[in-house]
């Protein structure tokens, strides 16, 4: 069970994020007068916040399937670019691929990335406990709002900013490993030049789209960076 | 549509439009040996979404009006300094989510 532990010790800062992001899912399900079940059977099956927390007031607007079904493409585009790090190492995983693919959230992304196996840990054993655990953080999150979120006794607005932190460490951590910083910088002129443009909504699927080509033609000047970092 | 089924088909459509995405570049090289080109992209890809993901929790601070983004910013660089003087994530985050929360109480 040390992969557990593992995965527990990882995954924390994601349970504080999920934890309320969930509560706040389920007060909104439970204000627009959807029953505990449909918070729950959202966080099991969609298990992307921002699109569960658009879909409340569409579905109370009576919004057709249609726009509905446009709308997550729009949210989870990124969700595309997540899985082009991890196609060898989820294939591997045997019984595990399809679950692995389905719950690649942000979060379990950012810590699938960043985390460093101790010795003699099943690896493949751990990446699938940390899916899970993150899964499992996201629908309690949801379900404890859904029955209780408006009788919880403390106030605990900006906890979600626990997210954000953990994205930062997890950079932080990825410019000591990376000898290039091509890859952070080509990111942030992308996203700082296309939010400028384009404004907070519309920046993000240019943003990851122009990164992808500019790290492909910059892909000679950084493998000669890291390569020589191996050596 | 029914009332009943209405969430329910909307939870339907949801999920698979999510899971397709998740399940695109899977299916895209099936079980085919990767090409170099996507080797390297899965390499340099996680340090620029990391970085672009960053940059997307903070898209809705505003910086021309009060607070002017204070906490944010305020917080964001505890927890960098945090990070790189003590390298311990579970201090960072913490002390870093605990500033951002008392800041946006009084600022």
């Amino acid at each position: 069970m040390k992969e557990f532990r593992f995965a527990i010790k990882n995954t924390i800062p994601i349970f504080f994020t999920y934890l309320f992001i969930g509560i706040a899912f389920g007060i909104l399900m439970s204000d627009a007068g959807y029953g505990v079940l449909l918070s729950t059977a959202s966080a099991f099956f969609i298990f992307a916040g921002s699109m569960q927390l658009v879909m409340v007031p569409m579905m109370t607007s009576g919004a057709s399937l249609f726009s509905l079904a446009l709308m997550s493409f729009f949210i989870n585009a990124r969700h595309i670019f997540y899985g082009i790090g991890f196609i060898e190492k989820f294939r591997r995983m045997g019984w595990r691929y399809p679950y692995m693919v389905l719950t690649l959230t942000d979060e379990t992304y950012s810590v699938l990335c960043s985390v460093r196996y101790d010795e003699g840990l099943d690896e493949d054993r751990a990446a699938f406990l940390i899916a899970i655990t993150d899964h499992l953080y996201w629908v309690f999150g949801c379900f404890i709002g859904a029955c209780a979120g408006r009788y919880l006794p403390f106030d605990m607005r900006g906890i979600e900013f626990s997210a954000t932190a953990f994205f930062l460490v997890v950079v932080i951590n990825q410019w000591r490993q990376y000898r290039s910083k091509l890859p952070f910088l080509t990111a942030a002129v992308c996203a700082l030049g296309f939010y400028l443009l384009l404004g907070k909504d519309y920046f993000l699927i240019p943003t990851l789209v122009t990164c992808l080509v500019a790290l492909v033609f910059l892909r000679k000047p950084i493998e000669q960076k890291e390569d020589h970092a191996d050596e | 549509m029914n009332e009943a089924l209405y969430p329910m088909a909307v939870i339907a459509v949801v999920a698979i439009v999510t899971w397709t995405l998740r399940a695109f570049p899977f299916m895209l090289f099936g079980n085919r040996p990767l090409p170099m080109a996507i080797l390297y992209l899965g390499k340099v890809l996680p340090p620029a979404i990391m970085t672009v993901l960053v940059i997307y929790c903070l898209r809705d601070v505003s910086f021309s009006q009060l607070p002017y983004g204070v906490p944010e910013i305020v917080a964001c660089a505890a927890v960098a300094a945090l990070q790189i003087i003590r390298r311990n994530m579970y201090l960072s985050i913490i002390a870093g989510t605990i500033c951002y929360m008392i800041l946006i109480r009084i600022v």
